[in-house]
């Protein structure tokens, strides 16, 4: 650094400041509206407040449409550290939230809460800080956060981030600067706030802890600079010094080179050289915040240039549409050659696309130019290299390789020149004696830039998201591979031992068809009480739904393991699929095995014959055609059925209905809507197996058809029951979409045809 | 006389082709391989709109001597890139692969969804999400917007849906500006 | 309501282009007068060719380029190339190749390079450079200031002269030349040139007659109140903040530092500075052709690098070249040094400074 802060605090003692290169002059035209003092705005019908109104995020919304507001009431909230809140501007209704067109020189619409106000303006419960000296940094920070406060120089950065002083800052820079020509906002809220700007001084300096505090005040206010020389003189660590006059003396990085003669580092914040920097305003809406407990919900702003017969400052609530503003100070259309409005000041303020845009924290003045007051016509000519840009410009940039570089399109090398050090301020253009919009230009590339940045990052995302899956897709196929070749050998091992294991195997399905026949029993009883257990439980639905996506899901994936084994099971020998499965299945089979005994035990006559006859048939036949995914199902009917055999148990002892209902009951309360699931699909296969059997073996099963067909009618009829129901409802959408796809298919079949007609 | 001087400009010639060979081995800039330059001037869309499945194929076709003009979703800029990469003449791009169009991404209609999963098997950068039976729907920050799910839909219910220009996507083209009729003075 | 869309900024400082353009011709006016004082109405009549071609060949060569033909003409840019390259052409120069001169500045170095802000040189200098190079005998025959000339010329004598060749009394624009001793008159530049070949001392060559009637015995009458009179131009110029004071005054000092250096080594065979500057198109390239925004370096540096360089380059060409004068060479050279000279002379950016001293700083 080549000054220490002594030598620089010698020198602004002395009023030797420093000074930054290039700079322009233009006519400050600040007499216009800073005669007056600052007015008050009548109620508009209705306050438009986008969500976001700083640089960051925006906060997800916390109303909703048809909300009653109070003023001063929290709307958005985010746990993102960049997003600051926005506040109900007054008590109210919020009547939409919708986009809208917002103060943003594209005009394009953004998420913007609607509030129409009832007149009443009643404020919500304020939490001020008291004693804030005796409070904690991060309460105050939290505070000023709360109070949705971002800069409100013009950038908006929000200021809790700015505040939050990592660094040991030396000087505490006060920006009242207000550099742009016409704009009065500052001027004016440090001649009559001067007192709630000290107070925010003070806080931000039991924040921040700086050496010294600069008050910046540009040498054509000087009843501003009386002002808070005035409220700061009885603190001997604040400076109030004049400026020269200069545009743009008021950018952050310009003031500082101006106070200290220290530059910011690029990338880096003032932070960095021990400088922080507050506008005004930010000072005054600090005061508010933590003194009173206000959120930011008003600011100053200025209406001026000659197109208004009143120009003026107002103390206008965030979200007041422009018209109010200009029908306030009378804006006389017909003095303009085309109607105009630009938000900010004549260098860096952007035109509006329409006058319905509301005031944002940002907003510092509103200027409608008379016919020939600013020379807006912008009559492009080519660049003579005659480099008054280059003098002009603040940063040191050279604007005319700039701008032959973005207008040409290479970027790249705009930005060997320095692209993004460019400040905006617009000095090149202004002195520009081609009148090329060299701003514009540079925003555009900028942008592109940007643009380009994102897409490159992009395309590098989808690169390695499609590598990983290209990765992912050949392990899969490796694996399978793997594992058919597993099979395989399995396969040859179990033909030898096929002697063997072929009865166990016989025994098994009997077991199983057992198994079976009794879920169907089991179905039945569960069928009446499913209806009544399921409606009083809606919230169940969805926890339902998602077990039941997870169920089958696994069942899918099972499924489709158990699939591609199948085939060659099938092919090959009638001896069941895989090792594993099957043990399973044994178990199951004999988990069952010792219920179904338990039961014939109680009831020897009936049941066993009933199921044993047609079963000892059929899984002889099924075992050679049913392919592993069937067995498998049979395997949860089996499951579902032990369940279920105790009840038939006690049943058949002649024991009445209701124990078992109880049961039935208890169950499906105790795992309910996800054992319900299975029950049912426990029924369905089963029902189908059972239809099957009946088919095979015709004459035997009759009970058990007749049985199957009961369990249809229940089902059916408890499907029209819960017609509303969320099954229902999924059903009948698998329906509509196999219809769909039927038709798609239909289509594409006529389409090919006339196609291969035509040809 | 003459020959004489045809051989002092040969094993002039010899020489120099020795030491410029070898300076080519010994002076070797070693640089990434011609598929990976083409690969990062292309837009990862994996669209397979080129007739490549996806990009990396078609950066290898081009390395090996394919048309540069195939690439929609790259456009006018990326075959300009290319064009200067391969030493070659730009050329329009090629109207038989699609046209130059506004990025899109896919958005699924999730009531009509029947969760067939066969869009997610699709999907070159893996970037829909759901189960077989439960509805599917589109990460949009991952989605290239290459059209190759809306095929395979069985019930189509996928849409391409235009993004549209957002505050932060604006390009300082007040075209774009959605108010209509404005007179825009500014050259853009 | 509709509301009319612009990027900022939304002002503008009322100072445009071909207000520049009108300034520098403004500027002009002391020079061009001094020249019609001493040398006749010839500079005049070559100006309105030069000016009529210039504004023509440019009309005609938008027209083909499809621009918009006000536009180009309104800022005076053509003019500007037209006049100055007339009053670096000698007074008397054959209609046909002040013409040829103009229609080359225009639509060869200008438009062919794509107008206005494109050119890589300055054209009326590369024009000058073109006609010398092809009618060497031409461009030189310089006539002698009037009150050293045998013959005056007036306004029907210069038209004459120019146009046909002859002037009303039937001399030819050789016997124009003869001075009022008989002896053909040279510029000063060529004279010293001839006599220092033929082995006379520098001091004896400027003891002649041309140098008897100056301000100072080392520079030339005539010649030299048409330097002092372009000086003052440009220095009004410089005070309206047209041109910035870099590029003339490097010039001149390149000019004095190389010219002293060199008559230090050698005064016998080495002209002074104030030779240098006096004679010749010294001051005239230093405040109105080096200074041609379009084809002159733009960054501060780079300027001052720019003009030491001309300054160094028109005596090296003058002293030990086959010409007499270097301005026109000198600028075309240097002009072609420009985006180099501008590459390597950009400004430090705000910030960059602490920036590039703190990655030295980290380990």
């Amino acid at each position: 650094m080549p000054y220490d802060f002594d030598q620089i605090v010698e020198r602004i003692d002395q009023q030797k400041l420093w000074t930054f290169p290039g700079g322009v002059h233009p006519d400050g035209r600040k007499h216009l509206s800073n005669q007056t003092a600052i007015d008050t705005l009548p109620l508009p019908e209705q306050l438009l407040i986008p969500l976001k109104q700083h640089i960051g995020t925006a906060g997800s919304c916390l109303v909703t449409t048809g909300d009653s507001v109070l003023k001063g009431q929290v709307l958005t909230s985010s746990p993102n550290p960049f997003a600051v809140p926005v506040h109900a501007p007054t008590s109210g209704k919020v009547s939409a939230i919708e986009e809208r067109t917002t103060a943003h020189p594209s005009g394009l619409a953004e998420l913007c809460i609607v509030i129409e106000p009832d007149g009443n303006d009643t404020w919500a419960e304020l939490a001020p800080i008291e004693n804030y000296q005796q409070q904690d940094k991060a309460v105050l920070l939290a505070a000023i956060c709360e109070a949705g406060i971002a800069g409100m120089g013009g950038a908006g950065f929000p200021t809790h981030i700015k505040s939050t002083a990592r660094k040991p800052v030396e000087f505490l820079i006060i920006n009242g600067i207000e550099c742009e020509p016409y704009i009065t906002a500052d001027d004016r809220l440090m001649r009559e706030y001067g007192w709630q700007i000290r107070q925010g001084i003070d806080i931000l300096m039991h924040l921040i802890g700086p050496k010294v505090v600069v008050v910046a005040i540009e040498d054509n206010k000087p009843e501003a600079f009386k002002a808070m020389q005035k409220v700061c003189e009885d603190c001997a660590a604040i400076r109030v010094v004049q400026i020269p006059t200069k545009y743009p003396a008021g950018g952050e990085k310009q003031l500082i080179q101006v106070i200290t003669g220290r530059e910011v580092p690029r990338q880096g914040l003032p932070a960095d050289v021990g400088v922080m920097m507050f506008n005004v305003g930010t000072c005054y809406a600090i005061a508010d915040a933590i003194l009173y407990g206000k959120p930011l919900i008003q600011r100053v702003v200025t209406i001026t240039g000659e197109a208004v017969l009143k120009p003026q400052n107002v103390w206008a609530l965030i979200g007041t549409p422009v018209q109010t503003l200009l029908n306030k100070a009378q804006y006389q259309i017909k003095k303009q050659k085309v109607p105009t409005v630009i938000m900010g000041g004549p260098m860096m303020g952007f035109t509006l696309p329409s006058v319905n845009v509301p005031v944002v924290k940002i907003t510092n003045c509103l200027l409608v130019p008379a016919k020939k007051e600013l020379n807006l016509n912008q009559r492009e000519l080519a660049c003579i290299r005659c480099s008054a840009c280059a003098d002009a410009c603040p940063v040191s940039l050279l604007p005319q390789q700039m701008y032959w570089h973005s207008k040409a399109g290479e970027l790249d090398k705009a930005q060997e020149y320095n692209l993004f050090d460019c400040i905006e301020c617009g000095a090149c253009a202004y002195v520009c004696p081609s009148e090329i919009p060299l701003v514009h230009y540079y925003r555009k590339a900028k942008s592109q830039i940007r643009i380009q940045r994102d897409e490159k990052e992009k395309a590098e995302k989808s690169r390695q998201r499609f590598e990983a899956r290209k990765a992912r897709l050949e392990k899969e196929q490796q694996e399978r591979e793997a594992k058919h070749k597993q099979a395989a050998a399995a396969r040859k091992q179990a033909t030898q031992n096929t002697a063997s294991a072929a009865g166990d195997a016989a025994k098994d399905k009997v077991a199983a068809a057992l198994a079976r026949a009794k879920a169907k029993k089991a179905s039945q009883a569960e069928a009446t009480v499913a209806p009544a257990a399921e409606a009083p439980v809606p919230e169940n639905d969805n926890k339902a739904k998602v077990a039941a996506a997870i169920a089958r899901a696994k069942a899918k994936k099972a499924q489709q393991e158990a699939a591609s084994e199948a085939a060659e099971t099938a092919e090959s020998t009638s001896s069941p699929a895989d090792a594993e499965s099957e043990r399973k299945a044994k178990v199951a089979a004999a988990v069952a095995r010792a219920k179904a005994k338990k039961a014939a035990a109680v009831q020897p006559a009936e049941s066993p014959a009933t199921n044993a006859s047609p079963s000892d048939h059929a899984p002889a036949e099924a075992s050679s055609e049913m392919s592993a995914e069937e067995q498998r199902k049979a395997k949860i009917a089996a499951a579902v059925a032990r369940a279920k055999a105790k009840k038939q148990a006690t049943e058949t002892t002649a024991t009445p209905a209701q124990p078992a209902d109880d049961e039935a009951q208890t169950a499906t309360e105790d795992d309910s809507p996800e054992a319900q699931r299975k029950a049912k699909i426990a029924a369905a296969v089963a029902r189908a197996k059972a239809k099957k059997q009946a088919a095979e073996s015709a004459a035997p099963a009759e009970q058990t058809d007749s049985e199957a067909e009961q369990a249809d009618d229940k089902t059916v009829a408890s499907n029209t029951q819960e017609d509303d129901s969320p099954e229902a409802q999924r059903k009948a959408k698998i329906a509509a979409a196999v219809a769909r796809a039927k038709a798609k298919k239909a289509q594409r079949e006529a389409q090919q045809n006339s196609a291969e007609d035509n040809e | 006389m003459l020959i004489s001087s045809l051989i002092a400009l040969g094993l002039l010639a010899l020489l120099f082709g020795l030491a410029l060979g070898y300076a080519a081995i010994r002076f070797k800039v070693e640089s990434d391989p011609l598929v990976d330059q083409v690969d990062a001037l292309l837009p990862q869309t994996q669209c397979g709109q080129c007739g490549y499945p996806g990009c990396r194929p078609y950066a290898e076709a081009i390395a090996n001597g394919d048309d540069i003009n195939k690439c929609p979703p790259g456009g006018e800029s990326t075959i300009k890139d290319l064009a200067e990469l391969m030493g070659v003449e730009a050329k329009p791009l090629d109207a038989a692969h699609g046209e130059d169009a506004a990025p899109k991404v896919a958005y699924i209609r999730e009531d009509e969804c029947i969760g067939c999963t066969k869009c997610i098997q699709a999907c070159p950068v893996d970037a829909i999400v759901g189960a077989a039976k439960q509805m599917h729907t589109v990460i949009t920050d991952a989605c290239t917007g290459c059209d190759l799910c809306v095929e395979p839909c069985p019930v189509d219910c996928i849409d391409m849906v235009t993004i549209n220009p957002t505050t932060a996507s604006w390009q300082w083209d007040f075209n774009q500006t959605p108010v209509g009729d404005i007179p825009v003075k500014v050259v853009s | 309501m509709k509301l009319v869309l612009s990027s900022s900024p939304h002002q503008h400082v009322r100072r445009t282009t071909d207000q520049v353009m009108r300034l520098v011709l403004y500027a002009m006016v002391p020079g061009v007068l001094a020249q019609l004082y001493f040398f006749g109405w010839g500079v005049i009549v070559q100006m309105l060719i030069a000016l009529i071609t210039a504004v023509l060949t440019e009309a005609a060569i938008v027209t083909l380029r499809k621009r918009d033909i006000m536009q180009a003409l309104q800022d005076y840019s053509a003019v500007v190339t037209a006049l100055l390259l007339a009053v670096s052409l000698p007074p008397l120069l054959p209609w046909w190749i002040t013409m040829t001169g103009s229609f080359f500045a225009i639509a060869i170095v200008k438009q062919l390079y794509g107008g206005l802000g494109f050119n890589l040189f300055n054209p009326a200098m590369a024009a000058y450079v073109m006609l010398l190079i092809s009618f060497p005998a031409a461009m030189s025959s310089w006539i002698p200031p009037a009150e050293l000339a045998s013959h005056a010329v007036g306004l029907s004598d210069a038209l004459s002269v120019i146009f046909t060749g002859f002037n009303s009394a039937g001399y030819d624009l050789n016997q124009l030349r003869f001075g009022v001793d008989g002896v053909t008159m040279a510029t000063p530049l060529d004279f010293v040139k001839t006599q220092l070949g033929q082995g006379y001392t520098y001091s004896e060559a400027i003891g002649q007659a041309q140098f008897t009637d100056s301000l100072w015995s080392s520079a030339s009458a005539g010649w030299t109140g048409v330097a002092l009179a372009y000086a003052l131009g440009g220095i009004v110029l410089i005070q309206q903040r047209i041109i910035s004071w870099h590029i003339p005054l490097s010039l001149i000092a390149g000019v004095a530092v190389t010219a002293t250096f060199l008559s230090m080594l050698n005064s016998d065979l080495y002209g002074s500075a104030l030779f240098h500057w006096f004679n010749g198109a010294v001051m005239i390239g230093a405040f109105f052709i080096a200074t041609d925004p379009v084809s002159a370096s733009t960054t501060p540096k780079g300027r001052l690098i720019f003009g030491a360089a001309i300054g160094f380059w028109t005596v090296i060409i003058r002293t030990f070249g086959g010409y007499p004068d270097a301005i026109a060479f000198s600028v075309v050279i240097m002009n072609m040094a420009v985006p180099l000279i501008d590459y390597y002379t950009q400004p430090t950016v705000y910030g960059a400074k602490r920036a590039v001293k703190q990655t030295e700083g980290e380990p």
